[in-house]
């Protein structure tokens, strides 16, 4: 709706512009047969205020904008060191609204200020070193400041220190899913090449390397616990992809041939987070248009959408193929005694791989979830004695 | 200017000269003028294609469910079929939109056509140095814009892995249709861009150093030859390091070898490679690919320093601060490409350095937009449509350059790196600025191209309703980009957290309708003027440089009789010394008159 508006004014004002146009030539024609189309006094008077009205435009727009789309961006971080993000962001557009209030004021004011006049002469000013000195020496000073606090944040959020009690998770990349590898009780991952892929070892573990005998892979969704730092090491094992978590500021490109890493603290389980006002009023409106959907699209004989809850989502960020744009997956913060649970019931890696190379006496597929959790709990204590 | 009227010039001068036939005047032409024409119509051709290509995409991101018969026309059965886009020709689309945009556009045909047309006329100088090494630059460059619209046609499609063309996705057919003979031809057609451009360059380079006529000093030339040659001069430096980039990737896609690729599985089987790295393609490219935005700015922002002074009757404010500037940038730019790659896996230490050295440049961007602020106080200005681009463009960099102090922190690029917020970024500081520098110097030049006068209301309407479209589909996007919405993606259908953008993106698309709909009238305005134009003056913006001292018409060499003489810098606009208010470089110092600038 808003957009045709949009558009009708927008027609409007170019045929009032046309209409400009020709009534003014008109006036030009019998004084003047061959008029220039060199600017006269009067186009620099109706172009001065235009100028002055766009100035107007800007601000108006940038004024709707933030009512009408700031509610759409990413709000309260879910990760600890978001709020530091977070907080480096509010500075910086602080200042740069200061910058570009400023700057666009004086451009179009003097711009519609000193329009044209036939008997005006300009002032002759070439230049003046103060001037130029206070303008290239506060920018700098503004810019040292947010370089160091920048850096500051920059260097507590990429580097771990070695020591520090991280849970180690794998994020694995290929077109156009997401795996995820859980290094278990050692928390260690065991070693790992795309060269090992092998059935259901898609991942490509190296089932000979002790650290792999506890390693969980899960396909599905990404559980991590809250108040934890995880640590993802990701891998990729075709193209370039990018594991994007938006509410967590975290990104980190996941490269075939290396290991890449980001680490983050969640602060807010996933339920907590949909409990924030924020995030109610947001799915709310969501459903809203979702509803509205519907009715057209139930008229058309399609089924109705569902309705929308919010989760946690890790995107693929980097161009990777035709169905880039459905790269996803569920992320889902527990608590961590949910977490610890969740975790335990999850099937071992080298009882899949045990089980999918199992000789065909156990044909039937009755052996199912009793029987792999026996022999997980069984494999589990073997290392842990070890 | 008309074939009818150009003969009549010419006809005098070919007694004396050698004889000229229709294939060496408007083909194979060695003279710098018919050049400069060739490259703005080519990049004109070009800028259609490319604005047509972002509105297709546009129409599927505002209406990704519904199917559109102009798809189905435009797009064939194959990558339309019932008029709703294919999701790997979404990406092909993207891809060679923004190739296009970016190299055949706004580098070849911004540089290309003002460079070559203004570098000989404003230091005063017959032709290029080498007018034989300029047609064949121009012709490299036709050739690979043939050989990337060519590459439209083939069976599997275009290239489709992003104007950044990453590897693996770029060298592995497997990932992606779009890499194999569409990849192919890019590569082919990119390469052969490069030896023009470099042809190009080389050319601006020497000419500017050697063929400066009397009086022309370094500190007297306008900051247009200025910027173009230090454009030049970075695009020397920069464009091998792509085209070794190009060279390797093509090695690893057809001869084996494993430069940019390692440990791959891809479609059931394991690949060879073994211990490249896809970021040593990043860097590569990146150490072209931040240059290069340079060298479609700067030469934007020659023209519209030249015009503001011109069109305010005013000096230039800060002359030789521009100069240092211009350098200044030139320099930094070509240690900032890791602000590209900060959560490319490379080491987070290297981070820290890019993000230094790229906030620094942010020093000498703000000290040109305050000069051009300064340039209009007090002027007298006159509002030619060339003026209003080059207002508008001192708007859209200060609006787009502002957000780049968000994506040259790495702490807050992390979170917005490869968003719509970037998109809306580079588009302002870079796509729809130099854009508006290069309407600006069509307007301003026009006379000087085809000695005739383009229709001012016309430029007007097209000014006003392109500004404000310009900032209507680009401000939206930084809010989407906030959002967490990625770029590159073909319909955000399957996340319903992004529901609520939808609208956003039905008003974006909106706006670039009417927007790329407009460019119709500068179309019209442009090829229309060409034949019934009105005739052009000598100087008709009462404008300082040399370019106006020479006859209307073309003519070999340029200036009829000997060259100017050059007394004085081009900014004497308003000269408290002079009762006009312009005094052309040209004019002799009176007696006594002292110089008023440093
Ligand atoms: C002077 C004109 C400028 C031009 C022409 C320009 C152009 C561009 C382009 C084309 C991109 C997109 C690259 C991509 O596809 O990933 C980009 C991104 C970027 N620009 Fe600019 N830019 C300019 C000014 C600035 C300034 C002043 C800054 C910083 C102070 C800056 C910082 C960045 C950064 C850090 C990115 C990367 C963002 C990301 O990939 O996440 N740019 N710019
Ligand atoms: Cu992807
Ligand atoms: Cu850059």
């Amino acid at each position: 709706m808003t957009s045709l508006l949009v558009i009708i004014v927008l027609v409007l004002l170019a045929v009032a512009l046309w209409q400009l146009t020709k009534i003014f030539d008109l006036t030009q024609v019998g004084s003047n047969p061959d008029r220039s189309e060199v600017a006269t006094d009067e186009d620099n008077n109706v172009q001065g205020y235009l100028m002055f009205g766009f100035l107007a435009f800007l601000y108006i727009f940038t004024i709707y904008g933030l009512f009408k789309w700031g509610p759409l961006v990413l709000h309260t971080p879910a990760s600890e060191h978001g709020f530091e993000v977070d907080r480096l962001m509010n500075i910086t557009w602080l200042l740069i609204f200061i910058v570009q209030a400023i700057t666009q004021v004086l451009l179009h004011y003097f711009a519609f200020k000193y329009r044209g006049k036939k008997d005006r002469k300009a002032l002759y000013f070439a230049d003046n070193n103060k001037l130029e000195a206070i303008w290239s020496g506060i920018p700098a000073v503004v810019l040292a400041g947010l370089i160091l606090y920048g850096l500051y944040a920059w260097t507590n959020i990429m580097f771990v220190d070695e020591d520090e009690d991280t849970i180690i998770i794998e994020v694995y990349a290929q077109q156009f899913n997401w795996k995820i590898r859980y290094a278990g009780e050692d928390n260690v991952l065991g070693k790992a090449n795309v060269r090992l892929i092998e059935g259901v070892n898609s991942l490509g573990v190296d089932m000979a390397d002790p650290y792999s005998q506890d390693d969980i892979v899960v396909t599905t969704e990404l559980h991590i616990p809250k108040g934890k730092k995880v640590q993802f090491k990701m891998r990729s094992q075709d193209v370039l992809h990018s594991a994007y978590f938006p509410h967590f500021r975290a990104q980190m490109n996941v490269v075939p041939g290396m290991i890449t890493q980001f680490a983050f603290t969640p602060v807010l389980t996933t339920d907590e987070y949909r409990e924030l006002p924020y995030m109610i009023e947001k799915v709310a409106h969501i459903n809203d248009l979702r509803t509205k959907k519907s009715v057209g699209l139930v008229a058309k004989g399609e089924a109705a959408l569902d309705p929308y809850t919010f989760d946690f989502l890790l995107l693929c960020n980097k161009i990777c193929g035709a169905s880039h744009y459905n790269m996803q997956m569920k992320v889902i913060v527990d608590t961590p005694e949910d977490y610890k649970k969740w975790l335990s019931e999850q099937a071992l890696l080298v009882n899949q791989v045990k089980e999918a190379n199992a000789p065909p006496t156990a044909v039937d597929g009755e052996i199912k979830s009793d029987s792999t959790k026996a022999i997980d709990t069984a494999t589990v204590a073997k290392v842990a004695m070890k | 200017m008309s074939a009818e009227g150009h003969d009549h010039a010419m006809d005098h001068e070919h007694e004396h000269h050698h004889k000229q036939t229709f294939i060496t005047k408007y083909i194979f032409s060695t003279d710098h003028k018919m050049i400069a024409k060739q490259y703005l119509i080519t990049g004109i051709f070009m800028g259609v294609i490319g604005i047509l290509m972002s509105l297709l995409f546009r129409m599927q991101l505002a209406w990704p469910e519904e199917s559109f018969k102009i798809f189905n026309i435009l797009l064939g059965d194959k990558f339309a079929p019932n008029g709703v886009m294919a999701n790997d020709i979404y990406l092909a689309l993207v891809t060679i939109h923004g190739t296009i945009m970016v190299f055949f556009v706004l580098t070849a045909g911004l540089s290309g056509t003002f460079s070559n047309l203004l570098i000989p006329l404003q230091i005063g100088a017959r032709d290029m140095a080498s007018g034989f090494m300029n047609m064949i630059s121009y012709w490299l460059f036709f050739i690979s814009a043939v050989i990337m619209l060519s590459s439209l046609f083939v069976e599997a499609g275009p290239a489709s892995s992003g104007w950044t063309i990453y590897p693996p996705l770029s060298a592995l057919p497997q990932a992606i249709p779009g890499s194999g003979t569409g990849m192919t031809l890019w590569l082919i057609s990119m390469a052969i861009f490069i030896a023009s451009s470099l042809m190009g360059s080389l050319n601006y380079i020497v000419t500017v150093i050697n063929l400066r006529t009397k009086g022309m000093s370094m500190t007297r030339l306008p900051l247009t030859i200025w910027t173009f040659f230090v454009t030049a001069i970075i695009g020397v430096v920069s464009f091998p390091v792509l085209l070794s980039a190009a060279l390797l990737l093509i090695f690893d896609r057809s001869f084996g070898t494993s430069f940019f690729l390692s440990d791959i599985y891809i479609a059931g089987e394991v690949l060879h490679y073994q211990g490249g790295s896809p970021v040593l393609f990043e860097h590569l490219f990146w150490f072209l690919g931040h240059p290069e935005v340079y060298i479609v700015i700067l030469p934007a922002m020659g023209i519209v320093s030249e015009v503001l002074a011109t069109s305010a009757r005013k000096p230039i404010f800060g002359y030789r601060a521009m100069i240092i500037s211009t350098l200044a940038i030139a320099f930094l730019s070509t240690i900032v490409w890791g602000h590209h790659m900060f959560v490319s896996g490379m080491n987070p230490f290297l981070g820290s350095v890019f993000t230094f050295t790229t906030l620094l440049i942010a020093i000498p961007s703000a000290v040109k937009a305050f000069n051009w602020i300064t340039t209009l106080w007090k002027g007298n200005l006159q509002f030619n449509p060339a003026m209003l681009f080059s207002i508008g463009m001192v708007s859209t960099f200060i609006t787009g350059g502002l957000t780049g102090i968000i994506l040259g922190d790495s702490t807050l690029d992390i979170n917005v790196h490869d968003t719509y917020f970037v998109v809306a970024h580079f588009h302002l500081v870079m796509g729809i600025s130099a854009l508006y520098g290069m309407f600006a110097g069509v307007y301003h030049w026009f006379p000087r191209l085809y000695g005739r006068m383009m229709n001012k209301n016309l430029g007007y309407i097209h000014f006003w309703v392109t500004a404000v479209c310009s900032y209507g589909v680009f401000f939206p996007m930084h809010f989407i980009g906030l959002a967490g919405l990625p770029r590159r993606y073909y319909t955000n259908t399957n996340f319903p957290l992004f529901d609520d953008l939808q609208n956003v993106n039905v008003l974006i698309t909106m706006f670039a309708l009417v927007g790329g709909a407009f460019q119709l009238i500068f179309l019209y305005n442009f090829f229309a003027s060409i034949f019934y134009g009105k005739r052009s003056v000598q100087n008709p913006w009462k404008s300082n440089t040399l370019e106006w001292t020479a006859p209307v018409e073309h003519i070999h060499g340029n200036w009829p009789g000997a060259l100017p003489v050059v007394y004085r810098w081009p900014y004497d606009y308003s000269n408290p010394h002079h009762d006009v208010d312009f005094v052309p470089q040209n004019v002799p110092m009176k007696p006594g008159e002292e110089v008023l600038h440093h």
